[in-house]
């Protein structure tokens, strides 16, 4: 378990070194020198700022000081101050988190529930029906444009039907408080997350099916069934929790991915989380809040990773951590 | 050029041509035959885009907001700029397909060079290009993309790169197991013991029998990156010089109280192209996969 | 009375090109208390008829016959949850790789325990108090604390033991092993055949004990059914088919068992000339032909049907004019 540490330890080291290098090496491609650049191109920029900017990053010395310079802040989660928003970055997306993560929980666990009992019904019925139909559905989804979804939902359910809010994540004009707050989040959740989560459902439901199909092949489940155990007890005990296992992996890899889904996701819907930060920053040019959010995105990915490897080796008994 | 035994797989018993088998093992499945049915329509579309509509769709042609189906000339109608839809559709087919297959060129050079590098070489190479490849699995992707493209200003060619160049973990980690598998065959002792250069033996023995699984994820490559550059586009990162489906939807969705159809439209095209680019990928690999076959 | 009565049974796969016939009109029957040895190549055929027994068969195999009668019951009229209920209960198998024959994310001790539970019903405690005792029976030892362990955690010869221990759980009419030891050590290989042959004594149960490897079949069966590319070509008592084997192919096999002693590994019984026919290319005639010193055109015409011979049955057109022949069979034997 120590060694298990160390070396995950070693590997996020690594990871922020290198995006450290990846964002660096960015900030250097942009026209004109990264105070510039970091500034933003909002104009507003005063010639102090620039100053002090410069003397920040240490424009005038040699490359690799400036790198070491910038890893430096890193380190200490300065992540740069946003001008325009007249914050530090950290700052900022410490505000924007909590929205972010509740939608990627709730469509991560929409996900994942509906995947795995969507995928298990295919399974059970390979090659008939109900598998079909589920099975080109979930194709469908896998190949819908995510931020298209969104506009589409938008259009039935907020515009022609008007059952659900178009966007935001409250009626701050209704002033709720308590319960009504939160059902008023709800109905404000209730779209992006179904957006956001089509796309992984359809993974999902692909996933759990394909690893269903191979686990229904391997020697103990025919063990099972010369044992007389039922088939719904075979699909469940036996089946299921073998199939799971891949499920598990995908997670953490689904991760990074999700948090690009964010971004179209919150801006489609306004939703004040970090996607829709990222939006805005592009929007203005503001490149360290940008970067900043690059950063800590592959952060979580990192730490996610961890949680799931460790997860893992609660579910799979012959994987013990090294 | 010699045909690896990976593609061809005759053991239909049916005893045609070789090469045709894979095509013919393909069409018998009705989901691989919608695929390349709609595939033929896109790459239609594209190739007809400058013979139906020379002019440049950005231009304004029509009154605006016309609606699909009252205008003979427009059959999809207009924007509210006036931009002939159709010409849009037809036009975004070449941008996405174009940016889509270079894209996924740049992700498969990439990926199976550092696969077959890193697979091939093993020890400290391995690990190094295995730390990288592990490092952009944690970037997030889209994010990343998106960060290059902002920095760089958007172009045909910065998008292009900015997906390539985030694309290519998966398929590095793919080649790199199957090369691993083949590294200590027969065939490739064989040939070192002949003293044939590492190259020679990587490009001539090694990867054209990695080709199957190689084909199955170019075809995913070109799906995710038409979708990738859709998303980019519609977040407004779209090349400004030419249309792209995600702008117009992008554009479209600035309407939708009161015209549908405009962001609908070229919605359907992504998917269209998206969908049938997957059910090629699922297709080949059923075709092109034995155990697949025995099912 | 006989508790496990085949008739006629036939197996083939349907493909694309028409039907593949595996195994072809098998017949026997089995006796409380009695261990019937089916023994054969590979390929032959003999995991093919183990799982037609349980009803296990998966497409694209079809089985077909005049009945498989268990305990009295047809199980080829039965329905599928009627099957089940037997399946482990009055009828159950023993695989051959305890490797991957359990599941490796359950404790053995709950695989067990599904058995008793699974037909038995009745409460968790006592079901896990009846697991431990099995485990106890099939001599695991420490069984309480290895009840709670993963199969990856125990050797071959352990998880062979919970395999047994399993297929006990709910004392069935027969028993199946296919290749039980095939994948053990020699040593642990003759204490597990010891103890199914211990506990086959205690509860009357009959056992189709099926194995490549003739050296086993002397020490620990009754009677023998000797199989060849999915025909039973000779059926004796173990001491008859020992001591005066009359099918040619048979006599092949005995003829090139290695000798017991020596290094210990018994080998493959891969040493008559030729190979064995693939399904698809059957000879017309007695499939042994194309490998048979003495097949004359009637062989190569015309299947031999089985006769009632010396005790049991043998299915050769020469077998009664075998001793004649015998310096022929030898030369085979020894090549
Ligand atoms: N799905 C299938 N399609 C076609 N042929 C099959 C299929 N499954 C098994 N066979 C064939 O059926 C024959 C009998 O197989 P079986 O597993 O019963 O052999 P076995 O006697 O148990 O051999 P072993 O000693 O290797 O276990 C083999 O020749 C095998 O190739
Ligand atoms: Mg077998």
């Amino acid at each position: 378990m120590r060694r298990y540490l160390r070396r995950s330890l070693w590997q996020i080291g690594i990871v922020v070194l290198g995006i450290a290098t990846i964002n660096f090496f960015l900030l250097h491609l942009a026209p004109g020198d990264a105070a510039e650049v970091m500034a933003g191109e909002s104009g507003a920029a005063t010639a102090e700022y620039m100053a002090a900017l410069r003397q920040q990053f240490g424009i005038d010395q040699p490359l690799y000081l400036q790198f070491l310079r910038y890893v430096g802040h890193l380190l200490t989660l300065d992540l740069g101050y946003s001008f325009r928003e007249g914050m530090p970055v950290a700052e900022l997306m410490r505000q924007r988190l909590p929205a972010t993560l509740l939608l990627m929980g709730s469509s991560t666990a929409l996900a994942v529930s509906l995947g795995c009992v969507l995928g298990f019904m295919a399974a059970r019925r390979a090659g008939k029906i109900a598998d079909t139909v589920i099975s080109t559905l979930a194709l469908l989804f896998y190949a819908t444009p995510v931020f298209w979804v969104g506009v589409m939902l938008v259009m039935v359910f907020s515009v022609a039907l008007d059952w659900l809010p178009i966007g935001g994540m409250t009626s701050i004009e209704a002033g709720y408080r308590g319960w009504a707050l939160a059902g008023d989040v709800a109905r404000h959740l209730v779209l992006p997350a179904v957006t956001l989560g089509l796309f992984y459902l359809a993974i999902y439901t692909r996933l759990v099916r394909a690893s269903m199909l191979e686990v229904y092949h391997l020697d103990f489940v025919r063990t099972a069934r010369a044992k007389g155990v039922r088939p719904w007890r075979i699909a469940t005990r036996h089946v299921l929790r073998n199939a799971l296992l891949p499920v598990v992996t995908t997670l953490g890899v689904q991760l990074s991915s999700i948090l690009g889904g964010a971004v179209l996701v919150e801006t489609v819907f306004s939703w004040p989380g970090l996607g829709r930060l990222a939006f805005e920053a592009l929007f203005h040019r503001d490149l360290a809040l940008l970067l900043g959010i690059l950063f800590c995105s592959s952060l979580v990915v990192v730490f996610v990773n961890l949680a799931v490897d460790l997860i893992y080796t609660l579910l799979d008994p012959r994987i013990e951590l090294s | 050029m010699a045909f690896p035994d990976s593609l061809i797989l005759s053991a239909d018993g049916t005893g045609s041509h070789p090469r045709f088998a894979l095509l013919r093992r393909l069409l018998r499945r009705p989901s691989a035959l919608c695929g390349l049915v709609l595939m033929a329509a896109i790459l239609a579309m594209a190739v007809l885009a400058h013979p139906l509509y020379p002019d440049d769709p950005l231009d304004m042609v029509a009154a605006p907001f016309l609606h699909p189906g009252t205008d003979a000339a427009f059959p999809l109608g207009s924007d509210m700029l006036g931009r002939d839809l159709a010409a849009g559709i037809f036009h975004g087919a070449r941008i996405s397909l174009l940016i889509g297959v270079v894209a996924a060129l740049v992700s498969l050079v990439i990926g199976i060079g550092i696969g077959a590098l890193s697979g091939y070489y093993g020890g400290r190479i391995d690990a190094g290009l295995m730390r990288l490849t592990e490092l952009f699995q944690t970037i997030p992707p889209f994010l990343f993309s998106l960060a290059i493209v902002a920095i760089l200003q958007p172009s045909i060619a910065t998008i292009t790169g900015a997906i390539g160049i985030t694309a290519w973990p998966g398929l590095a980690r793919l080649v790199r197991a199957e090369v691993l598998k083949l590294r200590h065959s027969e065939l490739v002792e064989a040939s070192i013991s002949l003293g044939a250069s590492d190259a020679r033996i990587i490009l001539l023995h090694i990867l054209p029998n990695v080709l199957a699984p190689i084909v199955v994820s170019a075809s995913i490559l070109v799906a995710s990156a038409i979708l990738s550059e859709s998303s980019l586009a519609f977040l407004g990162l779209g090349d400004p010089n030419v249309v792209s489906w995600g702008g117009m939807v992008g554009a479209g969705r600035e309407v939708i109280r009161t015209d549908w159809y405009v962001a609908t439209i070229p919605g359907i095209a992504i998917l269209a192209a998206v969908l049938a680019l997957n059910l090629l990928g699922d297709g080949l690999n059923d075709a092109l996969n034995r155990k697949g076959q025995r099912r | 009375m006989s508790l496990l009565d085949v008739k006629n049974l036939s197996i083939s796969f349907a493909t694309p090109r028409g039907r593949l016939a595996a195994v072809r009109d098998l017949s026997f029957s089995l006796k409380a208390g009695e261990t019937l040895a089916l023994v054969g190549e590979s390929g032959c055929g003999k995991s093919l008829t183990a799982l037609a027994l349980l009803g296990l068969l998966e497409p694209p195999a079809v089985m077909e016959g005049n009945g498989i009668f268990l305990e009295g019951r047809n199980l080829l009229t039965l329905d599928e949850p009627t099957l089940r209920s037997l399946r482990g209960s009055r009828i159950a198998m023993i695989f051959q790789e305890p490797m991957t024959a359990l599941n490796p994310v359950l404790t053995v001790g709950e695989q067990i325990m599904e058995v008793i539970t699974e037909h038995e019903g009745g409460g968790r405690r006592a079901a896990r108090a009846r697991a431990v005792a099995l485990m106890e029976k099939v001599r695991i030892p420490d069984a309480e604390r290895r009840f709670a362990e993963y199969p990856h955690r125990l050797s071959g010869g352990l998880r062979q033991r919970v395999m047994i221990a399993m297929a006990l759980a709910c004392s069935p009419a027969v028993l199946i092993a296919d290749e039980p030891t095939t994948a053990l050590d020699v040593t642990i290989q003759a204490q597990i055949l010891d103890l199914i042959g211990t506990l086959k004594r205690e509860n009357g149960t009959a056992v189709l004990f099926i194995t490549h490897d003739l050296g086993l079949v002397g020490q620990h069966a009754d009677r023998v059914m000797v199989m060849y590319a999915g025909r039973v070509v000779e059926e004796r008592t173990a001491a008859d088919l020992f001591a005066d084997p009359l099918h040619p192919y048979t006599r092949g096999l005995i003829a090139a068992r290695p000798g017991l002693g020596g290094s210990g590994r018994r080998e493959r019984l891969m040493e008559i000339p030729g190979t064995v026919p693939g399904l698809g290319a059957m000879p017309v005639g007695c499939a042994f032909s194309p490998r048979c010193a003495f097949a004359d055109d009637l062989c190569r015409s015309t299947v031999p049907t089985s006769i009632d011979q010396a005790g049991g049955r043998i299915a050769c057109h020469h077998s009664e004019g075998i001793h004649d022949r015998e310096p022929a069979i030898r030369r085979i034997g020894n090549s």
